[in-house]
């Protein structure tokens, strides 16, 4: 590849930038954001059709626009966002150039030409078969090509990355190992190249028989293995909000990791166990054998769970000995009261690590042992759940992460400081509105992806009790509000990237100038983390108990073997 | 920092703070005792999915329950059979676009073998109030031994999208004293 490289100092931070990565990394999230805007809208019409009282959609639109919600914003919008993060944390982190260039656009087009095909196939109205496409109900041909030729954009951006890194490491850009948000980042490209083959080897034959040449895909093989895409897909977000987890407080105020050892070896439990999470789909499934759903579906020995508990302590421990050292010492709590709560940035990434903890890990925990998934599988609880790790979580990160590369790398101002202020907040109470409330109406047994519980066209009736209807009320309203917050943070970045005020490379806006003085010390017994160490024994507290009532609620049901 | 590469080289060489591994160790053993719940509930609790379940053809699964339902029918609701089994006995329930067929009227505190499969798509047994919820496919008969222990009125909600009547997809269970 020919192209020139060309560095921009960036003179903030001092990192060299490759302009191509630049343009590249911001293509990629403008385009992440723009299907986020799409998605969300469809996720709103989503939940007020099941907002009982208004009941917006008629019934094929909404098994359309559910379909819609569930591609354009768990898959275009957090692989799009994801591949910008590549970019970011393999060139502009390393401060080397790209590998392949041309290629990077190659993908680019391949990425936005397939999620163009699937959003295509779905409007056309013969596609509403949900995210999951469960075999044998039959989309267009057009749905399972778009979903293929977006993998593949994917996967080549993967290997760009891989080839960056070892064109840094060539080139000796950086100084040992590699900083631990890359090493982040790359425990999530590793985990995307088996979650999009794994997404290769079962669509390929899926789109060959909606053609009608493979004549049949058996139904329980093919949920094993879009599962080992559908929820690895998820492990990429995993490992790449952790990585963000870590980046904003480093660019924040300069945190370091307690220990470089025990965050890398956590980011590697990632690597090793959470693709057997395709399990947690197959609990209630016919024929599979105990011993396999609980070595699976366990993670092994929760060894998955373990890494992201460990991370648990370790984001806001670094975080607690930056703040005490920049003197907010006082007592258990002063470094958290006094933390940078009107950065939108900061506030973001700090709710999204609390609501995935304490709502997407213990539920997802929970509603994955063996037997509990009995009375959670299907029920609207798992929407619940998985929107408190995508949305409060990740969602929360990535748009944590945008108020920093705003200034960085489009390198204009945040527009409308006040509602970015307040941004974090309204779409992170609605997540977490949407979540517990979805719970709730999944533990009174309201089913997912209906668009009436009511049964008023049934021929045989069901009475779901009245809270469960309130419950979705209250869903619908948290979805409202999660929504305010949505188009704040469009509006927000799309005005500040189009028409924000073009900031210098002598303006340092984002890095607080103390940032480099607290970046120095070792990892010794001398950290003074209490107050973290309050929280993790409230989380843990709260795990247990969580996780206990539920056994309890489970042996009160009918007896089965 | 974390966004730069670790300040001193041997980086793995660092002692880990007391700290972090007490957490380590609380947070392995934490899994461990969730790991070994799943295999304790196996002996000693009463709700464990079996994993009997055989390749079928939908024609002979419809058949096996037309059989059932020629033999057991009690009366009729809205169109439905309502279908009397003796308790101990195999009982069908099939799931196809968009009904749960037939209705079931089991005994309280006796114990069926249900068997559960699908004629077309992929559907959701979830038996309401109780909420438990059991995955059908086609192609797969799945047999589960289920004791009820309530008497009432039981709805069959399907919980797997199935199409534009997915949600008008209600069956019925009766169990009586």
């Amino acid at each position: 590849m020919s192209t020139q490289t060309e560095f921009r100092i960036c003179a903030t931070t001092g990192f060299k930038i490759d302009r191509n990565a630049e343009k590249l990394i911001k293509a990629n999230a403008v385009v992440a954001v723009v299907f986020l805007a799409i998605g969300g809208l469809f996720g709103l019409l989503v939940a007020l059709t099941r907002w009982p009282a208004v009941h917006f959609l008629p019934a094929d639109m909404f098994y359309l626009a559910l379909t819609a919600h569930g591609l354009d914003v768990l898959l275009v919008w957090v692989i799009f966002f994801e591949m910008a993060l590549l970019y970011f944390t393999s060139t502009v982190l390393l401060n080397s150039r790209m590998a392949a260039p041309r290629w990077g656009w190659v993908a680019f087009f391949e990425m936005l030409i397939g999620a163009l095909m699937v959003n295509v196939a779905v409007l056309q109205g013969d596609s509403s078969v949900m995210f999951t496409s469960y075999v044998p109900m039959r989309a267009s041909p057009m749905f399972y090509l778009g979903l293929i030729i977006f993998a593949v954009g994917a996967l080549t951006v993967c290997a760009i990355f891989f080839a960056t890194l070892v064109i840094a490491k060539q080139e000796k850009t950086y100084e040992g190992s590699v900083p631990l948000v890359t090493f982040g980042a790359l425990v999530a490209a590793i985990i995307a190249v088996f979650t999009l083959a794994s997404g290769a080897v079962i669509l390929i034959p899926t789109f060959l028989w909606s053609i009608g040449l493979v004549s049949h895909i058996d139904p329980l093989m093919y949920k094993t293995i879009w599962w080992a895409m559908g929820h690895s897909s998820q492990q990429i977000n995993m490992a790449a909000q952790v990585a963000i987890w870590y980046a904003i407080p480093a660019m924040l105020f300069g945190a370091k990791p307690l220990s470089e050892k025990v965050s890398r070896m956590a980011f590697l439990m990632y690597i090793l166990f959470l693709q057997l999470a395709s399990a947690h789909h197959l609990l209630v499934e016919p024929g599979l054998a105990s011993e396999w759903k609980i070595f699976n579906t366990s993670y092994a020995l929760y060894l998955a769970v373990l890494g992201s508990m460990i991370h648990g302590m370790s984001i806001p421990g670094a975080i607690e000995v930056a703040q005490r050292r920049r003197g907010f010492n006082r007592g258990i709590f002063e470094w958290l009261r006094k933390a940078p709560w009107g950065n939108p940035a900061f506030s973001g990434m700090f709710m999204s690590l609390v609501m995935f903890g304490f709502l997407g890990g213990i539920s997802g925990v929970v509603m994955g042992t063996e037997q509990i998934n009995l009375i959670m599988h299907n029920t609207i609880y798992v929407p619940g759940h998985f929107h408190a790790t995508v949305v409060a979580g990740t969602t929360l990160a990535f748009m944590a992460m945008t108020y920093l590369l705003v200034p960085l790398i489009f390198q204009r101002e945040v527009m409308f400081p006040k509602l970015a202020r307040l941004q974090p907040y309204l779409f992170g109470l609605g997540a977490a509105g949407i979540s517990v409330f979805m719970m709730g109406a999944g533990t009174l047994g309201v089913p997912r992806r209906s668009w009436d519980i009511s049964g008023a066209d049934a021929l045989l009736p069901y009475d779901f009790a009245g809270a469960a209807y309130m419950m979705m009320g209250l869903n619908g309203m948290a979805a409202v509000l999660a929504a305010i917050g949505g188009l704040s943070f469009i509006v927000i970045v799309v005005g500040s990237v189009f028409f924000g005020r073009r900031i210098g490379d002598t303006e340092a806006i984002v890095l607080q100038a103390d940032a480099a003085a607290v970046g120095q010390y070792g990892s010794s017994d001398s950290h003074d983390i209490r107050g973290t160490l309050v929280l993790v024994a409230v989380f843990f507290i709260s795990f247990v108990l969580y996780y206990f009532v539920n056994w309890k609620y489970l042996s009160e049901v009918w007896p089965l073997s | 920092m974390a966004i730069t590469s670790p300040s001193t080289k041997i980086w793995w060489n660092e002692p880990i703070s007391k700290q972090e591994l007490i957490w380590i160790t609380i947070a392995f053993l934490w899994g461990l005792v969730m790991f070994f719940m799943m295999i304790y509930w196996h002996g000693a609790g009463e709700q464990n999915l079996s994993s009997e379940a055989y390749r079928i053809k939908p024609e002979v699964f419809a058949e096996r329950t037309q059989a059932m339902i020629d033999e057991y029918t009690v009366r009729e609701e809205a169109g439905f059979p309502v279908v009397r089994p003796p308790p101990g006995s195999d009982i069908y329930m099939l799931a196809r676009l968009w009904q749960w067929w037939p209705i079931l009227e089991l005994e309280k505190d006796k114990s069926y073998r249900l068997h559960l499969s699908s004629l077309d798509y992929q559907h959701g047994f979830s038996l309401q109030p109780v909420n438990i919820n059991l995955q059908v496919h086609p192609d797969y008969e799945m047999v589960v031994t289920l004791t009820p222990n309530q008497a009432g009125e039981f709805g069959v909600i399907c919980n797997e999208y199935c199409g534009i009547g997915h949600h008008d997809m209600i069956g019925k269970i009766y169990v009586v004293e």
